[in-house]
C-alpha cells in the first residue's frame, strides 16, 4: 500500500480500482484534500470504481459527505461508480440521515465492496 | 435564567478553525451529562454552523466567526455569529437538499434541526448571520423524571 503524502489519504490501486482511506475528522478542510485527490485519478486515470474506506474515519459533517457524493456523481459521470466500507457507528448514523445510502452502495468490509466493485 | 457557565471564542473564518471550534464546544458541553453520542451530534452541528460562516459568509475574503457557547438550567446554547454577506433567502437556505453549489450536500441546516433541540437563525444581508442552537442532555430529563416524588 502506498503510504500518502502530507495532505493525501493513504490509497492504493487494485486494477480499475482506486482505494482510499479516509481517516480522522472529515470536515471542509479534509473535503479539500480528499476531493483533489480522487479527482486528479479519476481524471488522469482509467478508474471505474472508488472505494472509500471509512474505517478510521472519527468525524464528518455534511461538507465531507458532500465530497464523497460529489465524486460519486463525477464517477457516474464518466460509467463509473463508487461505493464506501466499514463507516464506524457514529458515521453509519450521519450517514441515515443524509439519505447517502439510497445512492451510495455502502459494505461492511473493504473485501465484499472490492468483490462488488 | 441563571448563567452556570459560558465560553466565547473568536475565530478567523478559515476551514483550518472548524475543527477548533468543534473541540472546544464538545469539551465545554461536558458540563452537561451529555452523552458520547450526544456530544457527537452537538459537534457534527457546531461543524455545520461555523462551516456556513467559513464557505458563505466572506466571499471576498478574511472575515471573522464568533462562537459563544453558555451552560443554563435551560441546557447548552450556542451561538455562532458572523459579520459577513448574510443569507439572501433564509427560507431557501434552510431547505432540505438546497444547495448553491453541486459539490455540496446542502444539508447543512437540517443535520442542525435533525441534531439540535432547536435551530434559531437571524441574518441581514450586508450585516452578517447568526445561528442559535439549544440542547438539552436526555439523560437529564430521566434523572428529573426519577427524582420526581412516586407519591404526590
Amino acid at each position: 500500500m502506498e503510504v500518502g503524502k502530507l495532505g493525501h489519504f493513504p490509497h492504493e490501486r487494485i486494477g480499475t480500482t482506486y482505494v482510499i482511506r479516509l481517516a480522522g475528522e472529515v470536515d471542509e478542510l479534509a473535503a479539500e484534500c480528499f476531493r483533489a485527490q480522487v479527482d486528479e485519478v479519476i481524471d488522469a486515470e482509467s478508474i471505474r470504481t472508488v472505494v472509500v474506506v471509512m474505517r478510521d474515519v472519527s468525524f464528518i459533517d455534511s461538507s465531507g459527505l458532500g465530497a464523497i457524493l460529489g465524486r460519486y456523481r463525477r464517477l457516474q459521470a464518466k460509467g463509473g461508480t463508487l461505493c464506501i466500507a466499514e463507516p464506524p457507528a457514529s458515521i453509519r448514523a450521519l450517514l441515515e440521515l443524509s439519505g447517502v445510502p439510497k445512492l451510495i452502495n455502502i459494505y461492511n468490509s473493504e473485501r465484499q465492496a472490492l468483490n462488488a466493485g | 435564567m441563571t448563567l452556570q457557565n459560558y465560553m466565547a471564542l473568536t475565530i478567523k473564518a478559515i476551514p483550518e478553525n472548524v475543527g477548533l471550534a468543534r473541540i472546544a464546544v464538545a469539551v465545554f458541553a461536558a458540563n452537561l451529562p451529555f452523552t458520547i453520542t450526544e456530544i457527537d451530534e452537538i459537534k457534527v452541528a457546531v461543524s455545520e454552523a461555523v462551516t456556513n460562516a467559513v464557505v458563505h459568509a466572506y466571499p471576498d475574503g478574511a472575515g471573522t466567526v464568533e462562537l459563544r457557547a453558555e451552560v443554563s438550567e435551560e441546557g447548552l446554547l450556542i451561538a455562532v455569529r458572523d459579520w459577513g454577506i448574510g443569507i439572501p433567502d433564509l427560507d431557501q437556505a434552510r431547505k432540505h437538499g438546497y444547495s448553491s453549489d453541486p459539490e455540496r450536500l446542502g444539508m447543512g441546516f437540517y443535520f442542525m434541526e435533525e441534531l439540535m433541540d432547536s435551530v434559531d437563525v437571524e441574518s441581514e444581508p450586508g450585516s452578517g448571520t447568526t445561528v442559535i442552537m439549544r440542547r438539552q442532555p436526555k439523560q437529564a430529563d430521566r434523572i428529573q423524571r426519577n427524582t420526581e416524588p412516586a407519591v404526590g
